[in-house]
């Protein structure tokens, strides 16, 4: 009767009105002994427990479960066998696996809650052009406030920032806008070859680059660089309770984080639009000189004509489209909350709205340039 | 007890960071079935001790077992087999931010005991019960707990599998005093009830003269004494006689020796 049966699956067998339980009652047996406990007879009146192997909290949350924490505790008063060690644990466990645990009622989806959910989108959407507007607000508050104290316009930080989001981008801004330069120059040689103004394609690229895509390739890249960066750096510090501890110290978050990188990307975005413009160019003769036979002076002949209004034009939308992404970078930051998901999610939220301003802001203002007739 | 069984062995155990020694020839041995308490003033490298035993950081130097085998040198296979018998409790809970608390404790069982999804979950809500939380906090996220709160879902995280050894870094801290005395109670009837070997590296002096069959002091980057607590208390070092016969080294033993008496 006392044989030791460690190791063993644990089982139930029946005995002159007890049930006597062998083997190990462990997490591995688990499903094994969930369905014998469930074709057990009911006229039982004590179990026994001499030939246990082994128990742990799983075996014995499946006791629990099955007697009940009261019949649980009864069955063991009357099983002295029972070292006080388990007695201890089954009694533990019972407590803990006897407590009612009550359903969470899973959602209904109907076609209000349908109706409600796109009702919630439209309003969050409005609320967060809201708080992007109060934000931006805020920002030039601050940059006002902190304008007249050289002291407090801290330029490490501020030269770091621009070293990271204008210096480091400057390779793949410059190799991207190269080879858009060079494809707009082989569409419009194409295009343009059916009128016999191949020549003009040169006009073509300066236009292009100078007006809309150096500013636009730049800030587009710059949203997806920097945007998330200024996300996941400042939504980090937000799970960390670094803003918090900023602000319990009486610092502001405005002026020691918020700041430093709008101004940092006020500065860089302008410098890398030059970039983005001077290369597509090189892109465009590269393509002019080996596959149009335009000579490279012919070429620079012809961009000299074009009227430095449409580099204007171009390179005062970089500081708006700057400001738009620094802020939105940073606004989606501080909007985390307390997990790695969050810092993930508001990371994505940014990138997709700082790209989509930056587009349909050049849009309104390529329609206003040319109203303007500038 | 018997106290044969070596489950943990340390031998020479060298971390460096940098040129910054932290551990320098430590050895340690850890028995199965006794709670061994680690205590060492801040940056004597408990943490990084724990690490270093349960495999997430490749020793400078020297050799760790855990059950007579180098987690170094082990397949992948093996090693998760291994490590499948720890229960691991981080300093700072480290739940999965992504998933709930029922969720946190359901995964190990789901990935390593092939349980089904809703019976790992019935089995989850018995550990967090055990573990001393409230039904409601197993749908809830972990950003949503208190300190206290994410401590408990992490012990209960770190017992699902009912594992052979548990580390403990820090339990009690962040604790009020009654969870952390329920605390050091469900540490013994679990220890006894399935003779789990306990590596807990702690600050609170109470939970040390509770809980602790032995008590490894580490100091000058080795384990300066490890002994049963009242040999520890007389070890002739500064450090250690600051510790334990300070004003709350004295407290908690006057609690000790009423409780005792």
């Amino acid at each position: 009767m006392m044989q030791k049966t460690k190791g063993m699956a644990g089982d139930i067998r029946w005995e002159r009105g007890a049930l006597q339980l062998v083997g190990d009652w462990t997490l591995p047996h688990y499903r094994l002994l969930e369905r014998k406990l469930g074709k057990i007879p009911a006229n039982f009146t004590r179990i026994d427990f001499s030939g246990l192997g082994a128990l742990d909290t799983a075996g014995a949350s499946l006791l629990a479960w099955r007697f009940g924490e009261e019949r649980l505790k009864a069955l063991i008063e009357e099983a002295p066998e029972l070292s006080s060690e388990r007695r201890a644990l089954l009694l533990a466990v019972g407590a803990a696996a006897g407590r009612p645990t009550e359903a969470v009622p899973a959602p209904r989806r109907t076609v209000a809650s349908l109706l409600a959910d796109i009702g919630k989108c439209v309003i969050d959407g409005i609320k967060g052009l809201g708080a992007l507007l109060n934000f931006a607000g805020l920002t030039l508050v601050s940059l006002v406030r902190v304008l007249p104290h050289p002291k407090r316009w801290r330029l490490v930080s501020l030269v770091s920032h621009i070293q990271q989001t204008g210096l480091n981008a400057v390779p793949i801004v410059a190799l991207l806008t190269f080879l858009v330069g060079a494809v707009v120059a082989f569409l419009g040689a194409t295009v343009l070859a059916i009128f016999g103004a191949t020549i003009y394609t040169v006009d073509l690229v300066a236009y292009a680059f100078e007006r809309e895509f150096g500013v636009l390739l730049a800030a587009i890249l710059l949203a997806g660089r920097t945007a998330s960066a200024f996300t996941a750096q400042v939504g980090s510090m937000k799970v960390n309770e670094e803003i918090d501890a900023l602000q319990a110290q009486g610092l502001d978050p405005m002026e020691m984080l918020v700041l430093p990188r709008v101004l940092a990307l006020l500065i860089s975005l302008p410098l890398l639009t030059f970039v983005a413009v001077a290369s597509g160019m090189v892109g465009g003769a590269v393509v002019a000189v080996f596959s149009l036979d335009i000579s490279i002076a012919r070429y620079l002949e012809i961009i000299q004509t074009v009227h430095i209004q449409h580099f204007l034009t171009g390179i005062a939308k970089a500081p708006v489209f700057a400001f738009v992404i620094a802020i939105i970078g940073c606004l989606e930051g501080f909007k985390v909350e307390g997990s790695a998901r969050s810092v993930g999610d508001h990371t994505t939220s940014s990138v997709v709205q700082s790209i989509f301003m930056v587009i349909l802001l050049d849009a309104i203002a390529a329609m206003f340039f040319m109203e303007m007739k500038w | 007890m018997v106290r044969e069984e070596v489950v943990i062995s340390v031998r020479n155990l060298v971390n460096r960071f940098g040129t910054h020694a932290v551990h320098e020839g430590l050895n340690l041995d850890v028995f199965r079935g006794e709670i061994l308490g680690v205590v060492g003033g801040s940056g004597t490298g408990k943490s990084v001790l724990l690490r270093s035993i349960v495999g997430l950081r490749r020793p400078s130097a020297g050799e760790v077992r855990v059950f007579g085998e180098d987690l170094q040198t082990l397949s992948h296979e093996r090693r998760s087999l291994v490590e499948r018998r720890f229960g691991v409790l981080f300093q700072n809970g480290a739940l999965f931010s992504s998933l709930t608390v029922i969720e946190n404790i359901a995964l190990p069982l789901i990935e390593h005991a092939r349980m089904k999804r809703p019976d790992a979950e019935k089995l989850a809500a018995v550990k967090l019960a055990l573990a001393g939380l409230p039904d409601v906090a197993g749908h809830k996220y972990p950003s949503e707990l208190s300190g206290g709160m994410v401590k408990r879902a992490s012990l209960a995280r770190a017992l699902a599998l009912d594992p052979d050894i548990l580390f403990l870094d820090e339990p009690t801290a962040g604790l009020d005093p009654i969870g952390a005395a329920a605390f050091d109670h469900l540490l013994l009837t679990l220890r006894d009830a399935l003779t789990l070997t306990v590596f807990l590296v702690t600050h609170d002096l109470d939970t040390l003269y509770t809980v602790c069959d032995r008590v490894a002091v580490l100091s000058q980057k080795k384990v300066l004494v490890a002994d049963r607590l009242d040999v520890v208390a007389e070890t002739d070092d500064a450090w250690v006689r600051e510790y334990f016969h300070g004003p709350r080294g004295r407290a908690a033993l006057q609690a000790k020796q009423r409780i005792g008496s």
